[in-house]
């Protein structure tokens, strides 16, 4: 086994461990902290590909911010003991339609990823991915990037005007 | 002078080599003894700053500072430091361990990740990545977790309050910083630390870009949580924010993480505007920590000269001020390289 796919290995174990602890703990803010490293770890594996510019939009995106988001949300809303916050389905159907709903997924995705063919890059990504990337997106796809940049600013002025009132004025 | 650093380094390197070790194995052993040298002089530093800092205060306040032990109280912070250290580790029973105790570690741990892309001197940075601005700005950005874990895990409501302020703060203040480094990027046509600092050999991005450097020293200012935006320790009302029930070592750890920052930015906003490590007759690693020193200087002088501003005007002064004015600044930027490429420059 190389170094790298010592690396590989650890960084899953990592992704994977702290995803299962999402899952299983039962104290939510845990939850939400362990999600933190479940971002951190992926943001490792874009490290490990060279896609090092992907794995720092990770970082400040999921890291920095959405999950700073989650567990502000979490601590804001919770009234209950720490340790009750998060607990198991107590009814038997719903955990049925939950393990059913998840091997669903798993053989979907399985089989989306098993029958697609990827096409394998040409070459390396080296010191010119930035450029190779803001080439695409405000040239090839600029009309998608600006449409998705004023979604976003929709979606801004109306979590504003829901959260203080459109007649306040 | 100049390669004194870098001789050392390739000696290091040279006997490694010499011991039998592969060339992957002696760069390993050199980025291990790298990551202590930091931590080493990130620590011994901050005795230095803080009572520096504490001289400032008192030269701006009219009065000697510390003055009792050693030449001109040199030693005080040293016998502060021992107090500290002695302490008792005091957790509050209903604090949430595992988050009280972590959290210190996981800041002070970011604190020090930040030096890895600095430039400390003519080829003295560790790794150059090719988007070493935005690596600062996004593991800078983790920083406000550990301080939501400090508050949330003290289960104390002082604690939580400043650490809902300084989350609040730390991220409506992220978007100007980046923005304010924005037009520096554009000028020089790299996110790379090392190409910005090469690009800075004629003329210092401070001339080019004066509104950028007072957009990101403002915005600095406030990451760190620094006067006259010290709003989450604010200690008349809220004793000392996140910090308030941490005591001995782990307090000390937040202090020694809020200075290691302090230095960090100040590196980056000389190697960003002020010409990084260049400059004539010095060694460079000589100019990059006299420019440090410079805006850390600035940052006291700030702090110890503005009264503090109230929550809500912080925030809308970051939201309707500093972000219309870096966009602003943003455009103009792009138009003036824009215009200046047509004029054939």
């Amino acid at each position: 086994m190389s170094l790298n796919d010592a690396v590989f290995f650890l960084l899953a174990v990592i992704t994977a461990g702290s995803a299962l602890g999402v899952i299983t703990s039962r104290n939510i803010v845990y939850s939400a902290l362990l999600l933190v490293v479940t971002f951190l770890g992926v943001a490792g594996l874009y490290f490990q590909m060279n896609a090092g510019f992907i794995g720092l939009v990770q970082i400040l995106i999921y890291g920095g911010a959405i999950s700073v988001l989650i567990i502000f949300a979490i601590m804001l809303v919770m009234d209950v003991e720490p340790h009750r916050t998060n607990p198991p389905s107590p009814r038997l159907p719903r955990r049925l339609g939950g393990i059913y709903l998840s091997i669903l997924l798993v053989i979907t995705m399985g089989a989306a990823i098993w029958f697609t063919h990827w096409p394998l890059a040409v070459g390396t990504t080296g010191a010119d991915e930035m450029a190779v990337l803001a080439d695409l997106m405000l040239g090839k796809y600029v009309v998608a990037f600006e449409i998705a940049a004023v979604l976003l600013l929709v979606a801004i002025v109306g979590a504003i005007i829901l959260a203080k009132g459109a007649d306040d004025k | 002078m100049e390669h004194f650093f870098l001789n050392i380094a390739h000696s290091l390197i040279v006997w490694l080599m010499g011991l039998g070790l592969s060339s992957k194995g002696a760069d390993l052993v050199l980025l291990i003894v790298q990551w202590i040298c930091i931590v080493a002089i990130v620590t011994i530093n901050v005795i230095v700053l803080i009572w520096l800092e504490r001289k400032v205060a008192g030269f701006m306040q009219q009065r000697l500072g510390p003055n009792r032990l050693g030449p001109a109280g040199m030693f005080q912070t040293i016998a502060d430091a021992i107090k500290l250290l002695t302490k008792e580790d005091i957790i509050p029973s209903a604090a949430d361990r595992i988050i009280f105790r972590t959290a210190p570690i996981f800041f002070i741990i970011i604190a020090v990740m930040l030096y890895v892309v600095l430039p400390m001197g003519d080829g003295m940075q560790i790794v150059d990545l090719n988007v070493g601005v935005f690596y600062f700005i996004s593991v800078a950005s983790l920083s406000t977790i550990c301080l939501l874990m400090a508050g949330w895990g003290s289960n104390n409501k002082w604690s939580l309050l400043g650490a809902m302020r300084s989350v609040a703060q730390m991220i409506s203040y992220e978007i100007p910083l980046a923005f304010s480094l924005l037009g520096v990027i554009m000028i020089a046509g790299s996110l790379s630390l090392s190409d910005i600092v090469a690009a800075q050999n004629n003329i210092w991005f401070i001339i080019l870009q004066p509104v950028a450097f007072i957009t990101f020293f403002i915005a600095a200012t406030a990451e760190l949580n620094r006067g006259p935006f010290d709003m989450p320790e604010a200690e008349q009302e809220l004793t000392a924010g996140a910090y308030t029930e941490y005591t001995g070592m782990r307090w000390a750890l937040f202090f020694l993480a809020e200075y290691t920052n302090l230095v960090a930015v100040s590196a980056l906003a000389s190697t960003m505007f002020l010409g990084g490590w260049h400059g004539p007759w010095l060694p460079s690693w000589i100019w990059i920590i006299i420019k440090t020193y410079l805006v850390m200087l600035i940052f006291m002088w700030m702090k110890w000269t503005f009264p503090r501003i109230r929550m809500d005007h912080l925030m809308s002064f970051s939201w309707k001020v500093l972000i219309p004015v870096t966009l602003a600044n943003i455009l103009v930027t792009g138009a003036g390289i824009q215009f200046l490429a047509g004029m054939g420059w």
